[in-house]
């Protein structure tokens, strides 16, 4: 696929989604060693038990991260201008995220063309766990 | 209820330099396949300098540093009442493998919904680069539900 220009892209225009596989115990505990987010609550299910939490459950930030290669598989990085989610749910183990993203708006800011582009992550129920936005600029 | 004698408090700066091993670590935990973040002669033909970091990754600054952990331990927020709520960066220069980052917070604002049952406190963030460059910038939303 060649990378997007601002000519090239319409608004309407979807992003390739990603769909990581559903969330497992490893992968909780390598994001937090990666992250540098230890917080028990998410690795360890007594201490989730005792946070009155039926089981682990998916740091914020790595759902943020699959939004972002979303991002980064579409443009490079060098383009991303800003990156912003809001956290609207748990994302429980066993939840297979769709991470979508649709551009809404060509704009013109600081000099530079860009895209503002609306983030979505759901679960296989079609619960939103993150909405977002970006702002790319295109060449 | 969180003191809102916190707003305007800066927490101590938290520095983070950037590995390659730790990039790596990151790749793999976020499922990341693009050579780019894992390959230095990628990243290279790319344009960097070595290999980026991901979009999110500078938020292990604090984390790293213990500056995330005293915050909630000062607000007396509990981490089983913590929530994160919203995240944000905007971006200025690239920062890479080797560079070492510099992350300073101040808490920006202390408020509270729905009478007391969740309280937000927002912190926003500048990163710059051992070049005194302006990497990013972070807004970080933290939700305590009563």
């Amino acid at each position: 696929m060649n990378p997007p220009t601002f000519d090239s892209v319409q608004v309407g225009d979807a992003l390739p989604p990603l769909q990581p596989p559903p969330v497992d115990r490893t992968t909780l505990a390598l994001f937090a060693g990666a992250s540098g987010d230890h917080n028990p609550i998410h690795i360890d299910i007594d201490v989730a038990r005792r946070a009155g939490m039926p089981d682990v459950f998916a740091q914020g930030m790595l759902g943020m991260a699959w939004l972002g290669r979303l991002l980064t598989a579409w443009a490079p990085q060098s383009r991303l201008r800003r990156f912003d989610a809001r956290f609207q749910g748990i994302t429980h183990l066993g939840n297979a995220m769709r991470c979508s993203g649709t551009v809404v708006e060509k704009l013109e800011q600081a000099g530079e063309r860009c895209v503002r582009i609306e983030l979505l992550s759901a679960n296989q129920f079609g619960q939103t766990k993150i909405v977002g936005e970006a702002l790319v600029a295109l060449p | 209820m969180i003191d809102k004698k916190w707003i305007g408090h800066e927490l101590p700066a938290s520095v983070l330099p950037i590995e390659r091993s730790r990039l790596q670590f990151f790749a793999k935990a976020i499922g990341e396949t693009d050579p780019v973040y894992t390959d230095v002669a990628a990243a290279r033909d790319a344009g960097y300098p070595d290999l980026p970091a991901p979009p999110t990754f500078l938020f292990a600054a604090e984390l790293d540093s213990g500056a995330s952990e005293q915050l909630l331990a000062d607000l007396q927020i509990p981490i089983a009442k913590l929530l994160h709520g919203e995240q944000g960066f905007s971006f200025h220069v690239a920062a890479c493998a080797g560079d070492t980052v510099t992350v300073r917070s101040t808490i920006s604002d202390i408020y509270d919904k729905k009478n007391g049952a969740l309280e937000f406190v927002v912190k926003t963030a500048r990163a710059t680069n051992q070049h005194g460059e302006l990497v990013a910038e972070l807004r970080t939303v933290i939700v305590c539900r009563h």
